[in-house]
């Protein structure tokens, strides 16, 4: 799929259609100058927007900022055009990328000019790209490489050889990884697809989830490796954002594997449920599914990914909206990789004799509102919840069970040694407190409750591990 | 016929992408859309700003303040008494206000060091103030190896110091020398010529030529730092900025009627002087490379380079120190990798 030629394309029509309001990371330049031809001010000096030292000085003369002079050429300022993200064509909103001082009434108020920090950030991260791990699980034939396929416009599968029965009884489940880099509109995003094949296509699915449980656990294993190390420069973020399951349409509602799988990843992972190959049920059976599913998933207690809730200031539309796709899970979806053409217009479907299913139709399936909801509106979430909830989970649980192993390790040792001098403390002016120190001191009333036993008699030399006074009458006692 | 028992839904909302025109979108995915849920979130969080101050007393640094945030920001306008004494040791005071511009919200903090330079004996006054930085720093980094991290862990940390220079005219002082020289490796380091109408074009110029001159060959690297530029857009843009620090400023809170407009300036008997005039001073340029293009660049840099080279420091630190002391085996903190 060329993506990158058609983008050209478009931008030909797009200058044409710029609204002169409508300039993008402008805040480091005098933006695109047909832009600024077309402000109704006319000048390209002075405006709050645009940089002072980037501007050409004018030696001497007195200006001031009731602008009189037109005559400040703005081709001196084209050298400093930024690349334009913003897409035009799509209805304006108050989130839309704007210079945020670019209209009229606001060239003679006095502004401090920090209002272009949501630009400026995003001006770094346009430069850095983005990236995002989605993960996708279910049984084989469920339509899960042609969903991704349509979701991203890409063809992850192309060379894939699809196993058959003899085959498959001796296959485990994998992890699979493909890594694809996307660009649209300037913005790079490097998307990676973890697929499982295999899982739950044995006679014997016994704990089959397994492999996916452990493969998660080691990306955030890694990043905890990475984040705590020295040079944190370049660290690539593997981490599973989100898992697309596949629940069989054929079921009546969740079955056994189905409830295990989700249990166990649900507080690993962001999990979105998906009800696949929609197009054989009608829509009456579809809705009945739903509701049946959203019963069992509260019945089995599975947490699956949440929406988060609207903000009481936000627009009646976009409430509408969030309000609907909440009641849309299990997405009912449908993928095709085909074209095919339907009363005159060319449509990405799947072409039976009794009709045309329309993917991106929202009345044939919610491939639109999964797409939405995973690319446009809620990918920035789906990240924030891994970061500050999966991963945080993971991490405190790492610490506590390496507090563990080392206090182990140290009351191993001291049963060993003779002699009482040798308590670890850290002693240097450089030094109040090491991390391990601090971790271990803090972590210790919770290790004392697990293992009591073994540790009452070394409680009082751990409370106060970095105070040299307390150890060595303690010591003796012991 | 096929009978559809969902309404059609309407994507008008500005965030979706609408379907109800018939042209479908073949190689439209959508991935810029991040951009606005940055944006989003990045609006409902705000942001934190700290910038320290430092010169000595008299220099206008807490006018220079209430000018770049038109707003009374420094620790002068919460002062209860005008009198301004100047403390015997140094001190180091915060201040912060929450202000806001077209929705976006921004913490703002001013650390002021009343006291520097104003004793007799200067020698180590610059301590204080490393201690204060690197105290932020290291507060940061035990939130950052808490067991149970807050979502959002506060930035207490100085994004940018603004060193002020007094108008001599000359040369830098020894003082300033050791100052910035010290500073610049733990922070952003800006120099500024203060009060600078006192001197004309002329001496302005060539002040700030001897300045640049005595930075590079005390081996000084105040912001933007050249070896920081990211790529060849960066590298220019900055250049630029390189070419024209230090930035000669003058500041005030009061306005006068100039041209019919009402303007910050400061009135004489032959002139009024027009602060954001970049005829008259160079504020215009600090101004708008603080807050209007650098500001995040600069906290980047804190937190990416200077908090960075802090921890790493502290944690070879204490790796040592804990190994030597505790006979643990290697393998224990290695995986935390400490």
């Amino acid at each position: 799929l060329k993506l990158s030629e058609w983008n050209i394309a478009r931008v030909a029509m797009e200058d044409s259609e710029l609204d002169p309001q409508s300039s993008s990371d402008e805040h480091d330049s005098c933006s695109a100058s047909p832009n600024q031809a077309r402000h109704p001010d006319g000048q390209g000096q002075d405006h709050p927007h645009t940089p002072s030292y980037l501007r050409p000085p004018v030696a001497g003369r007195a200006q001031s900022d009731s602008g009189s002079e037109p005559s400040l050429t703005q081709s001196k300022c084209v050298e400093f055009d930024l690349p334009s993200p913003v897409s035009p064509s799509r209805p304006k909103s108050p989130w839309s990328l704007f210079d945020p001082y670019d209209n009229n009434e606001d060239q003679d108020k006095e502004y401090v000019g920090f209002a272009t920090l949501p630009n400026q950030v995003h001006r770094k991260s346009v430069k850095k790209g983005f990236d995002f791990t989605l993960m996708v699980a279910g049984e084989s034939g469920l339509g899960k490489s042609t969903l991704v396929n349509s979701l991203f416009l890409t063809d992850l599968y192309k060379d894939r050889k699809l196993l058959n029965a003899e085959e498959r009884i001796t296959q485990t489940v994998e992890i699979t990884k493909h890594t694809v880099d996307i660009e649209e509109k300037g913005v790079k995003l490097k998307l990676t697809i973890v697929d499982t094949p295999g899982f739950g296509d044995a006679i014997d699915n016994t704990e089959c989830w397994k492999s996916v449980a452990d493969y998660i656990d080691q990306q955030f294993e890694q990043y905890f490796r990475d984040e705590s190390g020295l040079n944190r420069k370049n660290i690539q973020d593997n981490r599973v954002h989100c898992c697309l399951y596949f629940i069989s349409p054929f079921g009546h509602g969740l079955r056994p594997l189905d409830v295990e799988f989700m249990k166990a990843l649900h507080e690993k992972v962001n999990i979105v449920p998906v009800l696949a190959k929609a197009d054989t049920l009608t829509p009456t059976e579809v809705q009945k599914k739903k509701i049946k599913i959203r019963e069992e998933i509260e019945q089995y207690g599975i947490k699956i990914y949440q929406f988060p809730d609207c903000d009481s200031d936000e627009d009646e539309e976009f409430k509408q909206q969030d309000l609907e796709l909440k009641e849309s899970i299990p997405f009912a979806v449908i993928g095709s990789n085909t074209v095919v053409e339907a009363k005159g217009k060319r449509v990405r479907g799947r072409l039976y004799p009794w009709g045309i299913v329309e993917v991106e139709n929202s009345a044939h399936c919610d491939f639109v509102k999964l797409r939405n909801m995973l690319v446009r509106t809620h990918m920035q979430d789906l990240k924030d919840v891994t970061r500050e909830t999966h991963y945080e989970n993971y991490r405190a649980q790492c610490i506590q069970s390496m507090t563990r192993m080392v206090v182990k390790e140290r009351n191993r040792n001291k049963l060993t040694r003779e002699s009482g001098t040798d308590f670890p403390i850290p002693m240097g002016p450089a030094v109040s407190e090491s991390e391990t120190e601090k971790l271990i001191r803090e972590k210790d009333e919770e290790v004392q409750h697990a293992n009591h036993e073994q540790e009452s008699h070394h409680d009082q030399e751990h409370e106060a591990p970095h105070n040299s006074e307390h150890s060595e009458p303690d010591q003796e006692k012991h | 016929a096929q009978c559809f028992e969902f309404p059609l839904p309407c994507y008008s909302s500005p965030i979706s992408f609408s379907f109800i025109n018939h042209l479908v979108d073949f190689s439209y995915v959508g991935i810029d859309a991040i951009l606005e849920q940055m944006r989003r979130k990045a609006m409902k969080q705000g942001f934190e700003l700290n910038i320290m101050v430092v010169g000595q007393s008299g220099l206008g640094k807490s006018t220079l303040m209430n000018t770049l945030f038109k707003s009374k920001v420094s620790r002068k306008s919460v002062l209860a008494t005008s009198q301004e004494k100047i403390p015997k040791t140094i001190e180091i005071k915060s201040i912060s206000h929450d202000i806001e511009e077209k929705g976006v919200r921004m913490k703002l903090t001013v650390i002021d060091t009343p006291g520097f330079g104003d004793q007799i004996n200067n020698e180590n006054c610059w301590q204080p103030i490393m201690k204060f930085i690197n105290d932020q720093y290291e507060a940061y980094l035990q939130e950052e190896i808490n067991i149970n991290r807050k979502k959002r862990i506060p930035d207490s940390r100085v994004h940018c110091c603004i060193y002020f220079i007094p108008p001599t005219g000359h040369c830098l002082r020894p003082l300033d020398v050791e100052f910035m020289k010290r500073l610049s490796k733990v922070v952003n380091i800006v120099p500024v010529i203060a009060k600078a109408d006192t001197l004309t074009l002329e001496e302005r110029d060539f002040f700030k030529k001897k300045i640049r001159e005595e930075l590079r060959s005390n081996g000084i690297d105040v912001y933007p730092q050249k070896e920081f530029d990211e790529d060849a857009e960066d590298r220019m843009i900055n250049e630029k900025i390189r070419e024209m620090i230090p930035f000669a400023v003058v500041g005030s809170d009061q306005e006068y009627q100039v041209n019919g407009r009402r303007l910050l300036g400061r009135k004489t008997k032959w002139g009024t002087i027009e602060v954001e005039n970049i005829a008259h001073c160079e504020f215009a340029y600090l101004r708008d490379l603080l807050i209007r293009t650098h500001m995040q660049n600069i906290k980047d840099i804190t937190s990416s380079i200077h908090y960075e080279m802090y921890r790493v420091r502290r944690l070879n630190e204490s790796n040592t120190a804990v190994t030597q002391a505790n006979g643990i085996p290697e393998h224990h903190l290695s995986a935390h990798e400490m």
